[in-house]
């Protein structure tokens, strides 16, 4: 099976700045490594969780800021109007986990959106799409990680704004489709999608500089 | 050029906050004038389990009920308002789709529960005559549509604490509930609306919850 070591870094996982996904299976972990003003570790318990969605939330204000100061050509005033309003969701949402969390926050962030394409639409929302959805995914799998009520009610008081997001994208993208009510997303019991930290992290490492570690996140 | 930007420069900084939060206003002022805070539903479980129902704490089996009752609000509402010809063409997709979920939520509930579920509550949607028009008038329509689904949000939402006794049921509640988001966001998209209120989504009680929807059940 796994020795001490491997099993410890069972779920460690490394978010390279590179442009493909990575994902490090357990046993064929590198030493990285990590200098601790470059790696962010994101804790056990609810700090762990509540650093998780920090970091999902530093990503999204992130690129979002970024777009909204590069603005793609031909911006439609419906697609700024909504765009800033997600922008100003998201700062929220990083900035009240940030004062949640106090000492025990992760730093700053450092992201690579090299993969994007600000100049075009088409590359924009469908990034926005990918973020929105796995910000949804992530929050539903996180939520039966949490131990702390008050901190369930605060997750579940981003999700659903996370969700209502993801359907403005998508109708963005398509106006007025089924996928606008969640089709593609929403599976056939009526559910959307709930995935691990483990699952997520590597989704989110294309776009993060910075090595992000959940030693302890299932 | 820039005229906005001009005239709202040249506005008072006092008088310019005014204008801001009177038009944001305007944004909850319908829902309000509807007698609604919000929208409705609550929880759930894995298509596997059949005996859970028995097995389920009260407190559980309680909240599953409750969501099961907004559940059967909500299919009944898109199962009549689908057939009714009431939703122009253009929307006809999306309110499909929501009444594909909220149909699947009602039999992924039931299984849940098993015996112990509710069985679906009579409905008036007309409210006793106060939304007559429900079924010829789009506009009334829409805001009963979007007054569930909110609501929906919101007492998912309100419920979670309660189901962390189970993670599973947990999981699937906050799966449902960020459906019922994606939904709420649509429909208000439809109504020329942003898809929120805001940055954070609120939760409401389940006597705020029920004091909404029972205009609704005959």
């Amino acid at each position: 099976m796994q020795s001490t070591t491997s099993l410890s870094r069972r779920h460690l996982l490394k978010w390279a700045g590179a442009g493909t996904t990575v994902a490090i299976a357990s046993a064929v972990l590198p030493n990285f490594g990590i200098s601790s003003a470059l790696a962010a570790e994101l804790g056990d318990g609810d700090i762990g969780v509540l650093n998780y969605a920090y970091a999902l939330e530093q990503l999204e204000a992130a690129f979002y800021t970024q777009v909204l100061d590069n603005p793609f050509a031909n911006m439609q005033v419906n697609d700024q109007r909504i765009l800033k309003q997600i922008r100003d969701h998201e700062i929220a949402h990083r900035d009240f986990l940030k004062r949640a969390l106090g000492s025990n926050a992760i730093p700053a962030l450092e992201v690579d959106f090299s993969a994007v394409d600000f100049s075009s639409r088409a590359s924009v929302l469908g990034t926005a799409d990918v973020f929105e959805n796995l910000g949804v995914a992530a929050y539903n799998g996180a939520g039966q990680l949490i131990a702390t009520p008050d901190y369930l009610i605060a997750a579940g008081s981003i999700v659903s704004v996370e969700a209502r997001h993801a359907a403005a994208i998508a109708d963005l993208l398509r106006p007025f489709s089924a996928e606008a009510a969640g089709r593609g997303n929403v599976d056939a019991r009526g559910l959307d999608k709930a995935l691990l930290p483990s699952k997520v992290l590597p989704k989110a490492a294309p776009f993060i500089v910075t090595e992000v570690t959940a030693a302890t996140l299932p | 050029m820039s005229n906005e930007n001009t005239i709202l420069g040249a506005i008072e900084p006092e008088l310019a906050d005014k204008i801001v939060s009177n038009r944001r206003n305007v944004f909850t002022r319908y829902a309000k004038a509807a007698g609604f805070l919000t929208s409705a539903p609550l929880v759930l479980a894995l298509a596997s389990n059949q005996a859970f129902g028995q097995g389920l704490p009260q407190q559980i089996t309680d909240t599953l009920n409750f969501a099961l009752t907004l559940e059967y609000l909500e299919a009944a509402f898109y199962d009549q308002g689908n057939k009714s010809g009431v939703i122009p063409a253009k929307y006809r997709s999306v309110f499909r789709t929501i009444g594909q979920h909220e149909n699947a939520h009602v039999k992924l509930l039931k299984s849940v529960l098993g015996s112990a579920a509710v069985a679906a509550p009579a409905v008036d949607f007309t409210a006793g005559g106060k939304y007559a028009d429900v079924w010829e008038n789009f506009d009334t329509f829409l805001t009963l549509s979007q007054t569930f689904e909110d609501l929906g949000v919101a007492a998912y939402k309100g419920q979670a604490g309660n189901l962390m006794g189970s993670r599973e049921v947990l999981t699937v509640a906050l799966q449902i509930h960020s459906v019922e988001a994606r939904h709420a966001s649509e429909v208000r998209r439809i109504g020329l609306k942003f898809g929120w209120d805001g940055a954070f989504d609120k939760p409401l009680s389940k006597n705020a919850v029920l004091a909404a929807a029972t205009p609704f059940l005959a």
